[in-house]
Formats: structure tokens, sequence, C-alpha cells
């Protein structure tokens, strides 16, 4: 999953196709990480607990309902802070790209919060915002808009010239330049961003549930830990794993449905 | 004689000020009349596109006038249709949707603007991949869809910047001949910029050379050679001798050397 530290090389790049020897080999390799994870737990060199108890475990807590309540708890603060983020992203990132005078403005309180590391604000959110949704949300927010918002720009700052031109030529107003064509041309890259940012928001809620929440898959670790109860834990992450995969699929099938026109090299 | 079509008078172009400044064009006087259709050569960064790009409004001049049907140009506008080297189609376009982009500004109505894309991208022989991606076009097609897109509009001056340097000989050819036959029949202005002598040659009824550093007017050279031109025209003595001038005034200081 795309972590924050992958915006600067951010750009639309040829991906991964899924073809059916791709996934076999996936899944070849899924199944020998837990074949060496199961010989570990049966050889005894760790406490581990071993995939078996895990799945058990796993199936316990999907009958109880419990592992879907923090599914749906940390999903939910995901789509909404990302969702937040990204509607915000666009525009200022469009601003950016188009105003000289909005990027100069801007973009040096970007750069700066970037550089905090989102769960860093939490203190900070807690104190100032409360300490139910409203603080969690926020710093996810956070991380998705400060993702997508510099893809966005950078999308738009490389939007080729001779496009720009091309349509000025044919009668098209700034207005008109701006809606069908630098839009649809960054959309490969406000794409990318969209895909960082949702990498990064999923990052940012587990940890945050970590330190404050009283739901979630971190909130749920968290409490596993004070019981010692590694299946639980091994359970959260696992969810973790999945819906973390899961989303990043749905935005890149997205993504190439909506720019199948770019040429792949 | 009549007013000219397209007038540089005593154009200059400065790019950068202060100690950066750079003179890419001096003094360039020149007249294209209507309905001619002029060539222009010259050694790389002499300024052909610079003076192309300010005919066309996408750049100012810094002094002297650059005038349209007797009309300082102001900014670019669709009577003058821009064929860029580099194709530029819109790659999120269908080939259709990029021939009606022009349309749709001049607010025709989405079936009238299908009607008259799919009348010129019949001219250019592209009508079978109307609903194909620029992605899936040769580099020959792309640049015939450019030109179905620029001639869509209707404008009354052409300009095309190297529009077929980047294609094979025989493409370029083909694409030759189909300029000249289509100029034959609507004998709209055309200002053709080319690096390829042979090019200028065959297309022009003027050659006009500019010598570099800076960017200024070297000869025009008049091709005598009457139109319709075919393909026994690149091969006649006529042809041989202009195209002979051409070179020299274009490698003006080897041809002295020698
Ligand atoms: N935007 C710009 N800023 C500064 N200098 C420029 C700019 N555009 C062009 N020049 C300079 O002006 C000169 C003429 O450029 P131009 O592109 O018109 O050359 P050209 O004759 O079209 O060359 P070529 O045959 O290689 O296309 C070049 O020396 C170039 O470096
Ligand atoms: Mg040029």
């Amino acid at each position: 999953m795309s972590l924050i530290s992958d915006v600067e090389t951010a750009e639309p790049k040829r991906r991964w196709r899924w073809d059916p020897g791709n996934v076999a080999w996936g899944v070849l390799s899924f199944a020998g990480g837990i074949g060496l994870w199961w010989l570990a737990t049966v050889a005894g060199f760790s406490e581990l607990p071993s995939p078996w108890t895990v799945l058990t475990r796993m199936i316990e807590l999907g009958i109880d309902g419990q592992l879907w309540g923090d599914m749906y708890a940390s999903l939910r603060r995901v789509l909404i802070g990302f969702a937040l983020g990204a509607v915000l992203a666009v525009p200022v990132g469009f601003l950016m790209g188009w105003y000289r005078i909005a990027r100069v403005i801007i973009d040096p309180w970007i750069q700066f919060f970037r550089v905090i590391p989102p769960l860093a604000i939490i203190p900070l959110a807690i104190v100032t915002l409360g300490i139910d949704e409203k603080p969690k949300t926020f710093v996810i927010f956070l991380a998705a808009f400060l993702s997508a918002v510099v893809s966005t720009y950078q999308g738009v700052v490389s939007v080729d010239k001779t496009y720009i031109n091309a349509a000025r030529v044919l009668g098209a107003s700034d207005g008109t330049i701006f809606a069908r064509v630098v839009i649809p041309a960054s959309t490969p890259f406000i794409l990318v961003g969209f895909r960082i940012g949702l990498g990064s928001a999923w990052a940012t809620v587990v940890a945050a549930e970590l330190i404050a929440a009283q739901s979630g898959l971190g909130f749920r670790m968290q409490q596993a830990q004070l019981y010692y109860d590694l299946p639980t834990i091994f359970v959260s992450l696992v969810a973790i794993g999945i819906l973390g995969l899961l989303m990043d699929r749905i935005v890149v099938r997205t993504e190439e449905r909506m720019t199948h026109w770019q040429e792949r090299v | 004689m009549a007013d000219p079509k397209i007038a540089f008078r005593n154009v200059s172009k400065v790019f950068g000020t202060g100690a950066d400044a750079f003179t890419a064009i001096r003094d360039l006087t020149l007249e294209i009349a209507d309905g001619e259709i002029v060539t222009v050569v010259g050694p790389s960064g002499c300024g052909k596109s610079t003076a192309m790009n300010m005919v066309a409004g996408l750049i100012p001049h810094s002094s002297g006038e650059v005038l349209v049907d007797g009309r300082p140009v102001s900014g670019p506008g669709p009577d003058r249709g821009v064929i860029f080297q580099q194709y530029a189609l819109f790659p999120w376009l269908t080939v259709r949707e990029n021939v009606e982009f022009g349309l749709k500004l001049q607010g025709l109505g989405r079936q009238e603007r299908r009607k008259r894309a799919m009348h010129y991208l019949g001219l250019v022989g592209l009508q079978d991949f109307a609903e194909s991606y620029p992605k899936t076009l040769s580099g020959g097609m792309k640049q015939r869809c450019a030109i179905a897109r620029a001639y869509a509009v209707n404008p009354s001056v052409l300009l095309m910047d190297e529009p077929f340097g980047a294609l094979d000989a025989l493409t370029r050819v083909t694409l030759q001949n189909q300029l000249l036959d289509t100029w034959s029949k609507d004998r709209r202005t055309v200002m053709f910029i080319t690096h390829d002598v042979d090019e200028a040659v065959f297309i022009a009824s003027r050659v006009v050379v500019l010598a570099a550093r800076p960017g200024r007017l070297q000869e025009i050279i008049e091709v005598d050679l009457p139109y319709p031109r075919d393909e026994e025209v690149r091969l006649s003595p006529e042809f041989m001798e202009i195209r002979n001038r051409v070179w020299r005034a274009v490698y003006r200081r080897d041809a002295q050397a020698a």
C-alpha cells in the first residue's frame, strides 16, 4: 500500500495487469508464507499463534459480530475523512496549478504540514476537537488531503502546453480550456493522488485508533495487547491488510476505466 | 497589388529581458498573398516556429507589425488553423470528438457537428477510425486527424509547423500530394514550415529562407513550376535547379566555403 513518501515520485505509470499467471503466483506466494508461519509455530520458534488459531478466532469474532463492527468503524472513518480530503484537494490543487499566486501562497503551508506526521496532530486535535469522532476524522482528512492535493497540482502544471495551444487556436476561452483540456489531461494524476491519499488515510486511521478510540480495528488491537491476546491482534492485522488491498484495487480499477485513453508504454 | 493575407512589417521578437534577452527574430518583413502557399525553411533555431506562432497569436511580437487581413494579430482565433508537429490531438477524445472540438466551440448542434466531422474525416481517409482513440493511430493517421480538425473550423489561413517532419518518406509524400490537392480546390493561404528542402520546393509557390542568429530574412525564392504538380515534377531538371538554389541559400556558408 502506498504511503505519503510516494508523493514525490507519483505519476501515472503503467500498472500491473490482472492476468491469471500473476494471480497464480500471488496465491502461491501467500500459501508459501502461511506455510512458513505454520512451520515456525509448530517447531516452537516463537509464541506466535498458528494460522489455524488465528483463523478460528477470526471465525469466532465474525460470528460474534465484533469483527464486522470494528471493520465498519474503521472503514467509516477512512471513507469520511478521505472523501472530505479528496473533495477539497481537487479544487485547491487546480487553483495552485492554474494561478501562480495561489501556488506561492498555499504551497508553503502544504509543504510544512506534509512533513508533520498526521499522528503528531492527534494530541492537538483531541484537545481542540474533543474525544469523539471529530479528531480522528480530521486527522484522516488531513492525511488524505495532503497526499491528493500535491498530485492534483502536479497534474495541472504538467498538462502539455501543446494541448492548451491546440485548444486556443480552435477558439477556446480560458474557461473552456480549463474544463475541456486541463481537467481531462490531469485526471490520471488526480486518480494517482486519490490512491496515495486513500493509502495514507488507511495508515492513519489504524494509528489514530491505537491512540484514541473506543472502536475500530486499531482500538481492538490495542485492547488485545492489554490482555496479551495475540490471535485477536493477528485477526485485526489481517483485516486491515485485506480491507486496504481491496480499497486499493477498487481505486486502480476506477483509474483504469477513467483513463483508458492513456498511452501505456 | 491586392492586400496581403499575412504581413510581417519590420517584426522583431526578443525573448527574455535584461542580460537574458535573446533576439529570436530581427526586422522581418514578409508578405503572403491571399491564396498563396508559402514554405519557410532555415537552420534549426532561426525562428521559424516563432514567426508562425506570432501569426497564430500564440506569442506576442516585440516590435513591428504582424497583420492578418490587414488587422493586427491580438490572439489566436479560428480564422487561422494551426497544425503542430507533435499532432497535439487530445488523447482523451476519440478521433471524431477531436474534430468536433472546434465545431462545438462555434456552437454547432450535435447533428451538424457530427456531419461535418465525418465529412472532413472522409477527406483524410479516417472515417473508419472515427470512434478510435488517438493512441491506436499511427503517426501519419494522427497527423491526418489533426489536419481534419484544423480544416473543420474552416480557417482562411493554415499554419503548419513541420507537420510531416516525424513521418516516413512515403507517408510524407502522400500527405504532401493530399495537401496540394485540397489547396488547389479551396485556395486557402498556407504558411508551411519544413526542414526538408525537397518538400519546401514541391509544395510552395515561394520558398522563404531564413538565416539564424539572429533570425532574419535570407532570401525568397520563386518556385516557377505550374500546379498541379505530380510526382514527375520532382524528377524534372527545373525542380532540381530550384531545389539546389534553396539548398545553397540555406547552407550559404558552406556554399561560400566551397
Ligand atoms: N519561449 C522562449 N524563450 C526563450 N527563447 C526561446 C523561446 N522560444 C524560442 N526561443 C529561442 O528562439 C530561437 C528560435 O526558436 P524557434 O523555435 O522559432 O526556432 P525554429 O526555427 O522553429 O527551430 P527548429 O527548426 O529547430 O524548430 C531559438 O534559438 C530558441 O532558443
Ligand atoms: Mg520549430
